[in-house]
């Protein structure tokens, strides 16, 4: 009946999407983080009680409870210490598939993070295999994870279990 | 670490959900679309605005849909002083819950008066649409109600 005085139909959905607005500060310690990235480079913190290096640091060790003070400038070059490949599609994805997804310990880190691997046949991925950091064109880099192309392998013999047995 | 070198970043979380109407909530919105108010005619002869699918009493479909308003009564309102950045106005304004005149049902809106002394339960406002070419079917349609013969 609605619809006598419009040529437009009558009205079948109604768009009622749901948004939450945040101002997000990555705090003192991550800004750090990426701001490295931002020049191309990984930074850590190291906590002066056990030792360990962070990347990214979260400002404080979850072990020792206290603020991690130093940091470190970490190189390009890591292991893999787990992986997987991608094969399922989902909504959103900006990758194509397969792809892998692999847990990469920075060499002097004690903290792995996930990276993209590419450059590698899905098949041939493995646990220790050496990788390397690829960054965006210097005139692209953000701080932001998305500097970090991708890592791929580096040539480098497979890393031995023992030294990464702990991170998995 | 300076405060200047400390990154903040404006980050949205959002799900672009789209909801269909059905016959009856369809041709609710659909007539604000035209600039009208309908209502649903339930079992007992009362008329429901917004309509609802099915009768609140007998649960059977509801009947035939009627025109109601755009007039209509104020019978509970609460007075917003600041305006939060999702609410349909931005100055001060009051929610209420307006009896449009042909219904038997309160219907929650915005109105747009200069000040609470303006509205009182059994105040009689009437609804201002937003222009023909900004209206979409949706509730926001009716920009607010004002108070009949006042002043906005």
């Amino acid at each position: 009946m609605a619809d006598e005085t419009t040529d437009q139909g009558p009205v079948t959905t109604l768009a009622t999407p749901i948004r939450l607005d945040f101002d997000f500060t990555p705090g003192v310690a991550q800004s750090k983080f990426l701001r490295g990235l931002e020049r191309g480079e990984f930074h850590g913190q190291r906590c002066s009680v056990c030792g360990k290096v962070y990347v990214p640091s979260r400002g404080s060790c979850p072990t020792d409870g206290v603020p991690t003070t130093e940091d470190v400038l970490l190189g390009n070059a890591g292991t893999v210490t787990t992986y997987c490949v991608v094969n399922v599609p989902f909504a959103g994805q900006s990758i194509e598939i397969p792809y892998i997804c692999a847990q990469i310990l920075l060499d002097g880190a004690n903290l792995s993070f996930m990276g993209l691997l590419q450059e590698i046949p899905t098949d041939q991925i493995r646990m220790g295999m050496r990788v390397e950091a690829v960054w965006v064109d210097e005139s692209d880099l953000t701080p932001s994870l998305a500097s970090v192309r991708y890592f791929r392998p580096n040539g480098e013999p497979d890393a031995d279990y023992d030294t990464y047995k702990e991170y998995l | 670490m300076a405060d200047s070198e400390v990154l903040h970043a404006e980050h949205r979380l959002e799900y672009p959900y789209s909801r269909s109407t059905g016959p009856v909530i369809g041709a609710f919105l659909t007539a604000l679309r035209d600039g009208r108010f309908v209502g649903a005619t339930g079992s007992d002869g009362r008329v429901i605005v917004p309509p609802t699918e099915y009768d609140p009493i007998t649960s059977d479909d509801v009947g035939e849909l009627v025109e109601v308003g755009p007039g209509g009564v104020v019978e509970s309102w609460a007075w917003v002083s600041h305006p939060l950045r999702k609410h349909p106005l931005q100055s001060p304004f009051a929610w209420a819950l307006i009896t449009l005149d042909g219904a038997n049902t309160a219907m929650l809106h915005a109105v747009d008066a200069p000040g609470p002394d303006a509205l009182a339960t059994g105040t009689r406002v009437t609804a201002r649409f937003r222009p023909e070419a900004e209206r979409i079917g949706a509730m926001a349609d009716v920009e607010a109600f004002v108070v009949e013969g006042g002043a906005s």
